[in-house]
């Protein structure tokens, strides 16, 4: 009889259905179909699709690699801490090291090319989050990610922290350059 | 045993409370307003600490009360009053006895002291890791040990649902099929079984870990079952707020479904598909292959969300149905305006109804598609969105059923009801914008979880545009508004219980009894392939017409951003 008792009709599959929610249903499910299309069809027309290319790694591994793509390609360093930044060549492997509490080296690309950015956490999960741009990227460690990145405007860029990491996580900032 | 069971029936409705579930739902409704109580206190410290302009605890206290604050809410406030839906929804209206109540209480006594041992962890500082708790940031074992029992006790409790129902179709106290609203409660304890089940596989070798026996836990795995208990969670509390609706149209109009076999196969579609959606949290996660994100994240090419579309249109289609029946015929929406919105109990269900959809629906969809996540993630977005199903969904409907209960279940008059008028729009719409602006905030980069977005004495600092400033300031006073709102509910209903009259609440007896709500002189048999609820339809129109063009803004500012492969 209503909706906290049991139904009126022993067969209420049977009832037939009002029209205004049968064609809810029709259109309702259109959207639906239309709204999963647009992932795979972003992944084949769209520029903006995140990769699924991951490496087991360790940090030892992953600072040897870094460390390396600094020695060879550094221009300056900033702030008193002295961060090294690298300009990597066009197309290049970039590492990029999140730890406790800082984005480890500073990066210098170059507009509208591409550069395979690789991303990973030595210590707890951190959050890459690229502003003004706003492209959020999980970091985790033990895991060595790898992004193809295509910078689109000059600028000045932030790299934040946006996964909780601890007591000094809002202090955790950085920069990148695209020139 | 049957015959010898209590029974009292409300003078008012003709509820029939079987004494052992009477006392039951009370203890579980009072623990989670307690929890809710404390938790209110917390969103309040950290509401002035994320308004920037007021800034108030140290980044310490900020993390570990935000820890505390997603527990004490998330879980305990709502698992504690959704356990007392359970087994109203099976005992009171199926008018039957509940199964093993001495179970029942073992379950509440084990939640309770769950809920006591990760908070001692937390509040002893030794547990600050946020909810979510990802591994390998290390808490107290307490904490983790804390959750297992809490979620040991809670399955119990859907247990004892379940075998309330089995008592009540062998003893035959009803006739036909379980009630919609039962059949809701019971999708919402099937998936919370599924839940707690992945939390308990992640959470005890978690554990484990957290003394010494298990040497390492994988974070991509830590994920990807924490969030099948993470995220599964609410979509326990998506299914009892939808039941609660189903059960405030009936007890408010004496609204019956549009169709029953609408209404149950939008539930079953729950039942099958609404667990996948772990997936909406590893979106931009490493490591997981892109046809699992899509499939997952879609709940299977979206057919839960069909099914919340659908709820969305049957529910509010129910009441204009009854309302058309009572000769509030005029015009699309004379149904609508002669509802009794000084009544908390329908007024907080219906802003319930359409702030989750509009709010927290819409934007739920948008972040749950693969590539627009990366826009969003982790930001204050986050919580802006789960903050409009959680707090608008479901805590708003269960303070709708609240006002029933009161005189209902604890025989109470309520005190103050001029106040108890305000409330759902106070609380409802307070939250309403403050879900708006963190979501403004998110889509400009502010960051969930941060102390200080000005990152102060730091070199390298961004300085985040000024409207993002606002949207902070704006999210600061509408939170205010909100807390006022919590405030207000809590002393109304904690004041009732103490110094609201009592009311008659008729005798124990073994003796059945008849309903006495509106539903008893309801109408039989619509759903006869008329046009019924054109008023709603147009409703559900104008959702759609926000739904599309907030998902295609979406995507076109995502293809504005670098190119990412």
């Amino acid at each position: 009889m209503s909706a906290i008792m049991p139904p009126a009709q022993r067969v209420w599959w049977k009832q037939p259905l009002d029209r205004a929610e049968g064609a809810w249903i029709l259109i309702a499910f259109a959207w639906c179909m239309v709204m999963f299309f647009m992932m795979p069809y972003w992944h084949v027309y769209g520029k903006q699709n995140l990769s699924s290319e991951t490496y087991r790694t360790t940090p030892e591994q992953f600072a040897k690699k870094a460390q390396a793509m600094v020695d060879q390609h550094t221009v300056r360093v900033e702030t008193e801490q002295k961060i090294p930044v690298v300009k990597p060549p066009v197309g290049s492997d970039v590492y990029l090291i999140a730890r406790l509490w800082q984005w480890w080296p500073m990066l210098e690309l170059e507009q509208g090319k591409s550069y395979r950015l690789h991303l990973t956490a030595m210590d707890y999960q951190h959050g890459f989050s690229l502003q003004p741009e706003n492209i959020n990227i999980q970091v985790i460690p033990g895991y060595e990610h790898v992004v193809t990145v295509t910078p689109n405007r000059a600028g000045t860029y932030a790299i934040l922290c946006n996964e909780f990491c601890g007591i000094g996580h809002h202090t955790m900032v950085s920069r990148l350059y695209v020139k | 045993m049957a015959t010898t069971a209590l029974f009292r029936a409300c003078p008012r409705t003709g509820l029939q409370f079987h004494r052992s579930a009477e006392t039951l739902i009370k203890a579980n409704a009072v623990a989670a307003v307690l929890a809710l109580l404390l938790g209110g206190v917390l969103a309040l410290l950290i509401l002035l600490t994320r308004w920037q302009a007021v800034h108030l605890v140290g980044a310490n206290d900020f993390y570990l009360i935000l820890t505390a604050h997603g527990l004490d809410m998330l879980v305990v406030w709502i698992i504690f009053f959704e356990i007392a839906i359970l087994y109203f929804c099976s005992s009171t209206l199926l008018k039957t006895r509940l199964a093993t109540p001495r179970l029942a209480w073992l379950g509440f006594a084990l939640m309770v002291i769950g809920t006591l041992t990760f908070n001692a962890a937390i509040f002893s500082g030794q547990a600050t890791v946020m909810m979510t708790s990802y591994v390998p940031m290390p808490a107290h074992p307490g904490f983790y040990l804390g959750l297992i029992l809490f979620a040991v006790g809670a399955l119990i409790g859907c247990f004892v649902f379940l075998g309330t129902l089995i008592v009540a179709r062998n003893e035959k106290t009803y006739e036909g099929s379980i009630p919609l609203v039962t059949f809701g409660a019971l999708t919402a304890c099937i998936i919370a079984v599924f839940t707690i089940a992945s939390g308990a596989i992640i959470l005890i070798p978690t554990f484990l870990w957290s003394i010494g026996y298990v040497k390492h836990i994988d974070p991509i795995m830590y994920r990807t079952i924490w969030w099948a208990f993470g995220h599964s969670s609410q979509q326990i509390n998506v299914s009892a707020h939808i039941a609660v609706w189903y059960a405030i149209a009936a007890i408010v109009f004496g609204a019956k479904p549009m169709s029953e076999r609408v209404s149950r196969s939008a539930f079953f579609l729950y039942i099958l598909f609404l667990q996948l959606a772990s997936a909406h949290h590893l979106l931009s996660d490493p490591g997981l292959s892109t046809e699992w994100k899509v499939f997952n994240t879609s709940y299977a090419m979206y057919l839960a969300v069909l099914a919340s579309m659908i709820h969305g249109l049957t529910v509010p289609g129910a009441i204009e149905v009854a309302q058309r029946e009572k000769g509030y015929t005029r015009g699309l929406f004379e149904w609508i305006r002669r509802a009794p919105w000084g009544n908390p109990v329908f007024s907080g269900m219906f802003i319930s109804l359409v702030g989750f959809g509009f709010l927290g629906g819409i934007s739920g969809v948008m972040m749950g598609t693969e590539q627009l996540n990366m826009l969003i993630h982790n930001t204050i977005y986050v919580p802006g969105h789960f903050h409009a199903t959680v707090v608008i969904g479901t805590t708003l409907a269960f303070m709708a059923l609240t006002y029933f209960l009161i005189p209902t279940l604890f025989q109470r008059e309520m005190i103050n009801p001029g106040l108890a008028k305000w409330q759902p729009y106070l609380f409802g719409f307070g939250m309403g914008v403050f879900t708006l602006a963190m979501m403004g905030a998110g889509t400009l980069g502010v960051p969930r979880r941060h102390w200080d977005i000005t990152f102060a004495g730091n070199p390298l600092a961004y300085e985040f545009p000024g409207t993002a400033w606002l949207m902070l300031g704006v999210m600061g006073v509408s939170g205010v508004v909100a807390v006022i709102g919590g405030a207000l509910y809590l002393y109304i209903t904690v004041g009732s219980l103490l110094w609201g009259k009592r009311l008659p609440g008729g005798g124990y007896s073994t003796e059945r009894s008849v309903l006495r709500m509106p539903v008893a002189s309801a109408m039989t048999g619509h759903g006869h392939a008329g046009f019924a609820a054109p008023g709603t339809f147009v409703f559900a129109l104008i959702f759609l017409t926000a739904f599309v063009l907030y998902y295609f803004v979406n995507w076109k500012y995502l293809s504005t951003v670098w190119g990412l492969s």
